[in-house]
């Protein structure tokens, strides 16, 4: 037994590879084969990182020693990293195809999602602009949260409501998209292109579109890929100060 | 080489992050103004000049498409070290923002689309 603690103490990122994959991997395989992926996998294994990080405090379940290395692994410098490579993805020529309608719900989508959970946040009596900052990000994509409030300095709690604020909006949209689609006119790319734009969660927006009608799926996520990126630049700049300026 | 791509990235990366840390100095907030935005519009713009180049050879691409299939895994360790015990005590703010956000998001859409189509048919 101290063999293995000893080991592990010394590879704690390639333990965190390793307990993560055993996360992704029964995360997918629920949602695959218990939930009929009326929830998406990704949104299931964030669900159970998050719940995971109950067996710690401040830092989450890298306060157990043995798991110090997830710490390193879903540190800011890797997941800057990553978010940064995602972009790999996105092509400027393929925002021509979403047209005008597509970018200005691109648009609206990270500006309403911002100003209404910054809104919501503030009646629910936060008051310090990084805070608000931090949640109106986490109602655009649960990645433009935590990577804003970290560059801004937001405490972890904050960090934490904010993914999960993400979270939400991924199972929300899964759900919620095949039971709207009708009234909201969501039946041709057009509608979807916009669709993938205003709501930005990639993941959310996929899956619901694939219950609705999965040959809408390549058009919702065309927008939905530029969401991240395009809040990732606005949240911490101007954003941000807009809101320090209304807050002084 | 692979470790091109990885390098093309951690170029992209590091600029953009520069270019935010500068923008934080200028501003007079000690932080990082959209370093990672920056960063992907330039690996977007990078991506794009060099594929009409023919400079991307597949493998460097995948070096950067590797990172980008960690991303998720990533964000589940993220996940798994935040404060959450504090976040929870701050009772439901998750849910109440989340949903509300994405319920009007729904109502958004004929909106947008009628306005797009318009414009589209001029």
């Amino acid at each position: 037994m101290e063999i293995i603690e000893k080991l592990v103490d010394k590879n704690g990122l390639v333990f965190a590879f390793l307990v993560v994959g055993a996360i992704m991997w029964s995360s997918y395989w629920v949602s695959k084969n218990i939930l009929r992926k009326k929830i998406p996998g990704v949104a299931i294994a964030i669900i159970v990182g998050l719940m995971l990080a109950f067996f710690g405090n401040k830092k989450g379940i890298a306060d157990v020693s043995l798991f110090g290395g997830m710490a390193v692994l879903g540190g800011s410098m890797l997941r800057d990293f990553t978010v940064v490579s995602t972009a790999m993805g996105a092509d400027f020529s393929k925002i021509k195809q979403a047209g005008l309608a597509g970018t200005i719900g691109l648009f609206i989508g990270v500006i309403f999602s911002f100003f209404l959970g910054v809104i919501l946040a503030s009646i629910l009596g936060y008051t310090d602009v990084v805070s608000l900052t931090t949640i109106g990000a986490g109602a655009c994509t649960y990645i433009v949260g935590p990577v804003t409030g970290s560059a801004l300095g937001a405490t972890s709690d904050v960090i934490a409501i904010s993914i999960a604020t993400g979270v939400v909006k991924v199972i929300v949209t899964t759900i919620a998209t095949p039971i709207l689609a009708k009234r909201i006119g969501l039946d041709n790319p057009h509608s979807a292109v916009v669709f993938g734009g205003l709501m930005g969660t990639t993941s959310g927006v996929a899956a619901g579109l694939a219950a609705t009608d999965p040959k809408l799926v390549p058009y919702g996520a065309l927008t939905a890929t530029f969401s991240t990126g395009l809040g990732c630049l606005l949240c911490p700049s101007i954003f941000y100060f807009i809101l320090k300026i209304i807050w002084g | 080489m692979k470790i091109y791509g990885v390098a093309l990235l951690a170029f992209c990366f590091l600029t953009g992050k520069f270019i935010g840390n500068l923008l934080g100095v200028a501003i007079g907030i000690n932080g990082d103004v959209g370093g990672v935005g920056f960063g992907m519009v330039l690996l977007i713009f990078v991506n794009g000049y060099m594929r009409k180049k023919g400079w991307l050879e597949p493998l460097t691409e995948k070096g950067i498409l590797f990172w980008s299939a960690m991303y998720i895994p990533v964000v589940v360790a993220m996940s798994a070290t935040q404060n959450v015990k504090a976040a929870i005590s701050e009772g439901p703010i998750a849910i109440i923002v989340g949903v509300t956000v994405t319920l009007t998001g729904f109502f958004l859409v004929p909106l947008i689309s009628k306005i797009g189509r318009k414009k589209q048919n001029n």
